[in-house]
C-alpha cells in the first residue's frame, strides 16, 4: 500500500513538469498547444538514446529540453510568422515529432539496469544512498520539482514574466507597450515544450524505457491537470478558510496559492484518481478511456472552461 | 509633428463590395495640438485612427512623423509614441494582473522587458500620488486585479497607463462611448487635464458633440472619408452643437 502511495507521488511529480508546460501555454498565454503529445516522447527518445551512448544522465535532461525547446521553436514560428492558427500549429509540430522521434530512437527502446540514471548517479546516491530506490525516486522528483516551479514563480515576477502573462491577459495592451507579442507568444511555447520534454525524459530514467506511443492523451493529461488544479484553489480562494488565512500573516502567503501550486497539486491529484481506477480493477487498455472521461468530467465540474485563469 | 498625405484606403478592393474610404485625404496636426474628430458611422474616423497607428494597412499614401515616414514601420513599433485609449474598457489593461502589476508594465514602456524585478517597490509612491491626481480613491487598490474595477474605474487606469511615460502623441478612440454620463464626465475631464498638464498631441474621436466643442482646439468633421469641417482657435471656439448638427443634417439628405 505504502508503495503504491509512494509510486503514485513519484508519477504526479513528474508529470507536474509537463502540467507546468500546459500552465504556461493553455493558461498563461491562452495558446492551446497540441506540440505536447509529440515533445513528450521527444524529450524521452532524446534522453533514451543519449543515456545509451553514456552520457551523464543530468546532462541528457538538458538535452531533452533544449530539443522539446526546438520543437516549442517550430510551432510558435508555425504560428506567429506563417500565420497559421495556434491549435493547428501545434498539431503541425505533433504529427511532424512522431517521425522525429522514430527516427531519433525507433518504436522503443530499453534503458538496461547496468546505465546510470538520475535515481542511481552517485552524487544521488552520497545524499540518498541509505533510501531505497523507490524512495530515492520521490525525492529526486520532488526536489526536481519543486525546483523548477520556484524558477517559474521567479520568472513570473520579472518583467519578461509580467509581459508574458500580459499577452495572455490582454494582447491588444502588450502591442500599445510597443512590445511584440508575437515574440513572447513564441517564447512562451519554447519554454512550455522545454518543460514537456523535460517531463518525457525524467519519465524515461524513471521507468528505464521509451515507446514512440507514450505522447497520446498527454495534452489530455496537462490540460486536466491545470483546469482541476486552478478550479480547487479558485474554490479554496474565496472559501472561510482561506479568508481567515489572510488575518494571520504567517499563514497569509498560504491564502493565495499560486498558479504552479495549483498545476503541482492537481497532477498529483489526478494520478491517484488514476490509480485508483486501476486498483479497483480496470483492465490496462481502458487507461486512456478513463483518462478522457475524467477530463469530461472535470471540465463539468469545474464548470467553465478554465478561462478565468489564476495567474502565478 | 503628424502629416497624413495623399491617404487612400479601399476596403474590399475588385469585390462588388469595394469601398474606396479615403481618396487622396490630407491631414497635418502640429505638435501639441487636441483635436476632437466627429462623423457619423462609416465616416471613416476610426479607420483614420487605425491607419495611423499601424492596425490596419493602408493603401496608397504616406504618414509622417516630424517628416520621417512611419508607412512601414509596425503597429508596435509605431506604439513607441503613441498612447491609446480605447472605446472599450477592458482593452487598457489586463484585467487578471493588479492594478500594480498593470501600471509597472505601463511604467516600463520604451524600455527592456528582461529578467530584472517585474514591480519595482521604490515606484510605488508615485502611483499612488498619480492614481490620487484620478480622484476615484484607486491609490488603496493597489492589489487589486483589475477585472475587479467598473468599467470607468479600468478606463481611467488605462488613460493614467498610456500616459504615465513619454510620448508624442494620444490617440482616444471613443473612449467615454462605453461609459455612463457621469462617468463619461469623469473621464473626461480627467482627458482634458492630462492632455493640458502633459502638453500633449491628442486626437480624439468622439460622438458626443459637446466633449468635441469643449474639448481640445480644432474640430474635424469626416463624412465618407473627406473632411468637410475644419475649425481650428476663435473659429472653433465660436461653433455651437446645433451648427454641428446642422451639417450632420444636410450631409445626410444628400
Amino acid at each position: 500500500m505504502l508503495d503504491l502511495i509512494v509510486s503514485t507521488l513519484t508519477q504526479g511529480f513528474i508529470y507536474a513538469l509537463l502540467s507546468f508546460g500546459v500552465y504556461i501555454t493553455y493558461s498563461v498565454l491562452d495558446f492551446p498547444d497540441l506540440s505536447v503529445d509529440g515533445t513528450f516522447p521527444l524529450g524521452a527518445a532524446v534522453t533514451a538514446v543519449l543515456l545509451l551512448k553514456g552520457m551523464n544522465p543530468w546532462l541528457t535532461l538538458v538535452c531533452a529540453a533544449l530539443a522539446g525547446a526546438v520543437a516549442g521553436l517550430c510551432t510558435g514560428l508555425i504560428h506567429v510568422k506563417l500565420g497559421v492558427r495556434d491549435l493547428l500549429a501545434g498539431i503541425i509540430t505533433m504529427t511532424a515529432l512522431s517521425s522525429v522521434n522514430l527516427l531519433i530512437a525507433g518504436s522503443n527502446l530499453t534503458v538496461e539496469r547496468a546505465v546510470d540514471t538520475i535515481f542511481t548517479s552517485a552524487p544521488v546516491m552520497a545524499v540518498l544512498g541509505g533510501l531505497t530506490l523507490s524512495g530515492r525516486k520521490l525525492v529526486v522528483s520532488l526536489v526536481l520539482v519543486v525546483v523548477v516551479k520556484l524558477v517559474l514563480d521567479l520568472y513570473f515576477r520579472t518583467k519578461s514574466g509580467l509581459l508574458l502573462r500580459a499577452v495572455g491577459d490582454n494582447g491588444t495592451l502588450v502591442t500599445t507597450l510597443a512590445q511584440n507579442k508575437g515574440n513572447m507568444k513564441i517564447l512562451g511555447v519554447v519554454l512550455a515544450n522545454a518543460l514537456v520534454a523535460l517531463c518525457g525524459g525524467v519519465l524515461c530514467q524513471e521507468q528505464r524505457s521509451y515507446s514512440a506511443v507514450m505522447g497520446i492523451g498527454q495534452v489530455v493529461f496537462g490540460l486536466a491537470t491545470v483546469i482541476i488544479g486552478v478550479s480547487l484553489i479558485r474554490f479554496f480562494v474565496g472559501s472561510r478558510a482561506a479568508q481567515g488565512m489572510r488575518k494571520i500573516p504567517v499563514l497569509r502567503f498560504l491564502a493565495s496559492p499560486k498558479g504552479t501550486t495549483a498545476v503541482l497539486l492537481g497532477s498529483v491529484l489526478y494520478k491517484f484518481c488514476i490509480q485508483i481506477a486501476i486498483n479497483a480493477g480496470l483492465p490496462a487498455n481502458m487507461l486512456k478511456f478513463i483518462t478522457a472521461v475524467l477530463f469530461l468530467l472535470v471540465l463539468v465540474i469545474a464548470g467553465r472552461r478554465g478561462e478565468e485563469i489564476i495567474h502565478a | 509633428m503628424l502629416e497624413i498625405k495623399n491617404l487612400t484606403k479601399i476596403y474590399n478592393p475588385g469585390t462588388v463590395t469595394e469601398l474606396k474610404l479615403f481618396d487622396g485625404l490630407d491631414l497635418t496636426v502640429p505638435d501639441g495640438q487636441f483635436i476632437s474628430i466627429v462623423g457619423s458611422n462609416g465616416s471613416g474616423k476610426t479607420s483614420l485612427l487605425n491607419i495611423i497607428c499601424g492596425s490596419i494597412p493602408l493603401d496608397g499614401g504616406d504618414v509622417l512623423v516630424d517628416g520621417k515616414s512611419i508607412r512601414k514601420q509596425r503597429d508596435f513599433q509605431r506604439y513607441a509614441s503613441i498612447g491609446r485609449v480605447y472605446q472599450n474598457p477592458a482593452l487598457g489593461t489586463c484585467p487578471n494582473l493588479t492594478m500594480l502589476e498593470n501600471l509597472s508594465l505601463a511604467d516600463n514602456k520604451g524600455k527592456r522587458f528582461g529578467l530584472s524585478q517585474g514591480v519595482n517597490k521604490k515606484r510605488v509612491d508615485f502611483y499612488r500620488s498619480e492614481l490620487a491626481g484620478l480622484g476615484l480613491g484607486l491609490e488603496d487598490k493597489l492589489d487589486i486585479k483589475m477585472g475587479a474595477l467598473s468599467g470607468g474605474q479600468r478606463q481611467a487606469v488605462a488613460l493614467l497607463m498610456a500616459t504615465l511615460t513619454p510620448l508624442k502623441f494620444l490617440i482616444l478612440d471613443e473612449h467615454t462611448a462605453a461609459l455612463d454620463p457621469k462617468t463619461a464626465e469623469t473621464i473626461m475631464v480627467l482627458t482634458g487635464k492630462v492632455v493640458k498638464e502633459k502638453g500633449l498631441t491628442a486626437m480624439m474621436v468622439t460622438h458626443n458633440l459637446r466633449y468635441a466643442l469643449e474639448y481640445g482646439d480644432r474640430l474635424l468633421m469626416l463624412d465618407r472619408g473627406k473632411i468637410v469641417v475644419d475649425r481650428a482657435g476663435e473659429e472653433k471656439t465660436q461653433m455651437t452643437t446645433e451648427e454641428i448638427l446642422q451639417v450632420f443634417g444636410q450631409l445626410s439628405m444628400q
